[in-house]
């Protein structure tokens, strides 16, 4: 047995075995990288355009690092900037001169003698541009305030729902539940026909019945326009249709009934009331559900789009992917101001990612579970 | 037993409490508005004067066929070209499927570092909306955009790249690649890493045993065993394939050149929103959601006996 043993090179396998291993981390390090590299590029590049000067934008080929591009034009008496503006014969090239005493004068020069140079010019006024151009401050306290409005409100709703739907016995509670279920296949777009509708009319109907003209008068809160209180360009329509949630209702009840019955029979004998058991329970076993609801929700009421550029109509109202689009519109082919108004929007949803991310992935597979 | 009735009572009444907020809420933004545009379907609304019942005439308008000059012509030929779109840009499905479980092969190793890269590759996803969009159209600008300068360089000036947004050809296969490169990193691969996390050990301990290669191993254990998860991602990007690709479209090519990018929902957005036709509008969504329902109960059908449970 120990014979047998030692005629094996022990020693050698297990440096094989290790090298082996090494070359495949080294293999897998450099896919990661590959990959890697591949999903930094655009936003580099979007950071480095956002930091050239308009003129830079457009230069070929493409340059990573911002910078300006100046010619020079040397002869005896010295050199001064020019500016090419095309060939004149073979070797000679038509310039203007663009400072000094000869400022806009037009010489032919041998190509010989013009010198090209750049310097680093990183432009961080385009933020400064981009700020000014478009009322982001008041787009980010109208995306803050509808994303944290529907976040709350919808895992307060579906939470409490969820809670009856998985704990206690009422007459048609199953057909309930089938018919939130059934509405899941439905697409969006067929309800946000309707809905848009109702906000459509609602102002007129509400004046109509109340004999007032309030509810399509525009409102102001000091010297801030704060939309209609109803109807089109409102927070009220922003918000609300956001509130409720089959998919919230649908995914909370589904863990709630993982949740063991014992300890609620225990705190029901205590004498605990339901919405005690709710509240000290339910809720705080459920926090890995809850917080991936947050996360979704959040995220996906701070993308949100199509809603937003449908029921926001002025500029005020707007939250910032509605305000960044219209931005667009404005300055279609400014691209280093575009880039620049696009990371202001992007910073923040990256740090939130950055901190938030645990919750994204235990969620991502949570909701995968449950759904 | 009187008490116990009275506590079923009480119950059901504090139930009905509970599910009260939702419930209303669920009836006015889901349920009525889903009966609500069944009606509107059949009907003519501009929304400035009041509606006129149609019958059936959004639906053939829409879907039916009228004979000109000797052959069918659709009656609505914008109809049938923006479902071509939509089921084209679907193509990117199989491919984000692809690129996904690829970088969760090679994600699903203990290695340093790993939580980084996790992080980077799930920046395109959560990042995608109007900035990324706009980006991208920078990106494929033809002349000075990122992917031309790219194509040049690494083919020594020989090829200039295509005309990408404004091409009509180019246009889809451009919002296709843009989708693998936000979406690869994105839910996909973290749902595909799950699945392959629940794969038993055991299995590859035993193919081992057996000289399997990676090749076969892969082929005979991770991919049967990834089946519910596949299965479970092409079921939802189909959902969410039929009904998309208005945001992308709307920033970065405004459904063009010549409608080439307009999809189904983009459709729907400017019957509601920019026409107000609202009777046609809810009529294509309908129809969307027939549609819908019919390749899912097909995917259904088909798909899950190539399922393999644990």
């Amino acid at each position: 047995m120990n014979a047998y043993i030692k005629d094996i090179p022990v020693n050698d396998m297990l440096r094989k075995d290790a090298m082996n291993r090494f070359m495949r981390d080294l293999l897998t390090y450099i896919l990661l990288s590959i990959f890697g590299i591949s999903m930094l590029v655009p936003f580099l590049w979007m950071v480095s355009t956002s930091l050239k000067d308009t003129g830079a934008i457009f230069t070929f080929p493409p340059q990573w690092i911002p910078a300006e591009t100046t010619w020079y034009a040397s002869s005896d008496g010295g050199r001064c900037a020019v500016r090419p503006l095309g060939d004149q014969g073979m070797d000679r090239v038509k310039v203007k001169i663009i400072e000094g005493s000869r400022k806009d004068e037009i010489v032919v020069v041998l190509k010989s003698a013009v010198t090209k140079e750049w310097k680093v010019k990183v432009m961080w006024r385009n933020y400064a541009r981009a700020w000014k151009a478009i009322p982001f401050g008041r787009g980010y306290i109208n995306s803050l305030l509808i994303t944290l409005c529907v976040t709350i409100g919808q895992v307060l709703t579906s939470s409490l729902a969820a809670y009856a739907f998985a704990r206690l016995r009422f007459p048609m509670r199953d057909y309930l539940f089938m018919g939130y279920l059934s509405t899941m296949m439905i697409p969006g777009v067929v309800t946000l026909i309707p809905v848009f509708v109702i906000f459509k009319v609602m102002p007129d109907m509400l004046n109509t019945l109340f004999h007032t003209s309030f509810w399509t008068t525009d409102l102001y809160l000091g010297n801030f326009y704060v939309g209609k209180p109803v109807g089109i360009d409102s927070y009220f329509a922003l918000i609300m249709p956001g509130l409720f949630s089959a998919y919230g209702t649908f995914m909370l009840r589904q863990f709630f009934m993982s949740i063991p019955e014992d300890l609620e029979d225990a705190a029901k004998i205590d004498g605990c009331s339901l919405f005690g058991i709710y509240l000290r329970i339910i809720l705080p076993l459920s926090k890995p559900a809850l917080a991936t609801l947050v996360t979704f929700t959040f995220m996906g009421q701070w993308k949100n789009f199509m809603w937003p550029l449908i029921v926001a109509n002025s500029e005020e109202m707007m939250p910032l992917p509605v305000l960044l689009a219209s931005f667009k519109g404005l300055y279609s082919t400014d691209w280093s101001l575009l880039m620049a108004g696009g990371i202001i929007v992007l910073v923040p949803m990256i740090v939130v990612f950055i901190a938030s991310q645990k919750y994204f992935v235990e969620g991502i597979q949570l909701g995968a579970l449950k759904g | 037993m009187k008490n116990s009735l009275k506590n079923s009572i009480k119950e059901a009444i504090s139930g009905y409490c509970f599910i009260m907020p939702n419930f209303i809420g669920f009836m006015i933004f889901t349920f009525l508005p889903i009966i609500a545009s069944f009606f509107i379907a059949f009907m003519h609304w501009d929304l400035i004067t009041p509606p006129q019942f149609a019958g059936l005439h959004n639906f053939v308008s829409l879907l039916g066929f009228h004979r000109e000059g000797g052959s069918m012509v659709p009656n609505d030929p914008d109809f049938w070209k923006f479902l071509g779109n939509t089921c084209f840009l679907m193509l990117g499905i199989p491919l984000n499927m692809a690129a996904s479980l690829l970088i969760a092969l090679i994600m699903n190793k203990k290695l340093k570092g790993i939580v980084f890269f996790r992080t980077i590759y799930f920046l395109p996803s959560i990042c995608a909306g109007v900035a990324i969009y706009m980006l991208w159209q920078w990106i494929y600008n033809p002349d000075f955009g990122l992917l031309n300068t790219l194509i040049r360089k690494l083919s020594f000036g020989v090829f200039n790249g295509p005309q990408w947004l404004t091409s009509t050809q180019w246009a889809k296969p451009a919002l296709i690649l843009m989708g693998v490169w936000t979406e690869m990193g994105g839910y996909n691969m973290i749902l595909y890493l799950a699945g392959l996390q629940g794969i038993p050990p055991e299995l590859y301990e035993a193919a081992d045993i057996d000289g399997a290669s990676p090749w076969q191993k892969f082929w005979n254990i991770t991919w049967p065993m990834l089946t519910p998860t596949t299965f479970f991602i092409f079921v939802m990007s189909m959902i969410g394939g039929f009904q998309g690709g208005f945001q992308q479209a709307y920033i970065m090519t405004g459904g063009g050149p010549a409608g080439s990018t307009t999809t189904i929902e983009y459709y729907i957005f400017n019957n509601v929103y920019v026409w107000q036709h609202m009777g046609y509008a809810a009529a294509i969504a309908w129809v969307l959601f027939a549609v819908i329902f019919v390749v899912n109960l097909v995917i259904w059908k088909y798909g899950g006996k190539v399922i393999h449970y644990i």
